[in-house]
């Protein structure tokens, strides 16, 4: 009996794909961090040891002369953690899909796939990163890590709420509103939600007053790259691979490939 | 059976309680594995600061709080 043969194929179908797209842009965000981000991890690790020898009293949470791994090895552990970050969020935007696709009608051929990936690069990077952007080594003080991690889980959290606000902000201006209107309260919504969790959350300003502001910018962009790297390659190999999979499925595929 | 609804997915509710639970078990795991990537320091991966140091700078440029 076969059903939805031109719907959403079967959950596992869709996750492999999701993990797959996942590890593939994971891996492709490591190559740009390594490329754009490493230079400036080892700029800041130059000046945190020169602090920490100059004073061994304030030596940070990581003493990387007896480290566990070399920073040889921290560099190749960058791929490590890019493609299993990756694939965790391939997977989960895959099931965000499954489960979001049985209020869809139809195909829809990849257009919410890639608007998920958006939706999670604007609330779970870009607006988590507005308020506590990345910082390299040297930065941050040890004291504060525990507080830092909650509220920045937290920002993720509010991020996605934002942007949830604004899709629901889009949806209740009826659909026979003009388009400026609809994406007027997109926006409104978003904004909202964003700016009372900006004002709520606390700030923390821990940047060492010697620190370099020029490598702090450029570590701070290579990080932000490394995130819309990641998306938009989960966004683009996950549409790409579940085009394929429904034109299998509806037995339309071209000879393959 | 009728075929005038194959626009909409048809949905079975005992075929939509197990897609439920199979997604929050995939949920809960891939939330795990993130977990060991960009906040464990050994207590879930047991493997001391292995991993954890492993990944550091992947830590650093996913923008995730480190030290
Ligand atoms: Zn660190």
């Amino acid at each position: 009996m076969p059903l939805n043969t031109t719907t959403t194929p079967p959950f596992v179908a869709v996750l492999v794909r999701g993990l797959l797209a996942g590890l593939i842009a994971g891996l492709l965000a490591g190559a740009f961090a390594y490329v754009a981000g490493e230079p400036h991890v080892e700029a800041a690790i130059a000046i945190e040891e020169a602090a920490s020898h100059a004073d061994p009293a304030t030596a940070g949470a990581h003493d990387h002369e007896d480290a566990l791994v070399s920073r040889t090895g921290q560099r190749g552990g960058l791929f490590l953690a890019t493609g299993l970050f990756g694939a965790a969020m391939g997977g989960l935007l895959a099931t965000a899909y499954v489960l979001l696709s049985r209020r869809r009608r139809g195909d829809d051929d990849g257009r919410s796939g890639l608007l998920l990936a958006g939706a999670a690069l604007l609330g779970a990077v870009i607006v988590p990163f507005l308020k506590y952007p990345a910082n390299p080594p040297a930065v941050g003080d040890p004291a504060t890590i525990n507080q830092r991690t909650v509220t920045y889980l937290l920002m993720v959290v509010l991020g996605l709420v934002a942007v949830w606000a604004g899709s629901l902000g889009y949806r209740s201006v009826g659909a026979q509103a003009p388009t400026w209107l609809r994406a007027a309260a997109a926006v409104g919504g978003f904004l909202l939600v964003t700016a009372v969790s900006y004002v709520v959350m606390p700030s923390f300003q821990e940047v060492p007053a010697d620190f370099p502001a020029t490598l702090l910018w450029s570590f701070r962009l290579a990080s932000l790259g490394t995130q819309v790297v990641l998306w938009t390659g989960i966004g683009l190999l996950f549409a790409a691979l579940m085009h394929h999979e429904r034109r299998r499925r509806a037995g339309t595929a071209l000879p393959s490939t | 059976m009728s075929s005038s609804a194959s626009s909409q997915p048809v949905v079975h509710p005992a075929g939509s309680a197990r897609l439920l639970w199979t997604a929050l078990a995939t949920v809960a795991a891939l939330t795990l594995l993130a977990y060991l990537v960009a906040f464990d320091q050994g207590a879930v991966s047991r493997s001391g600061m292995y991993l954890h140091e492993l990944m550091h700078d992947g830590r650093h440029l996913l923008g995730v709080p480190c030290h």
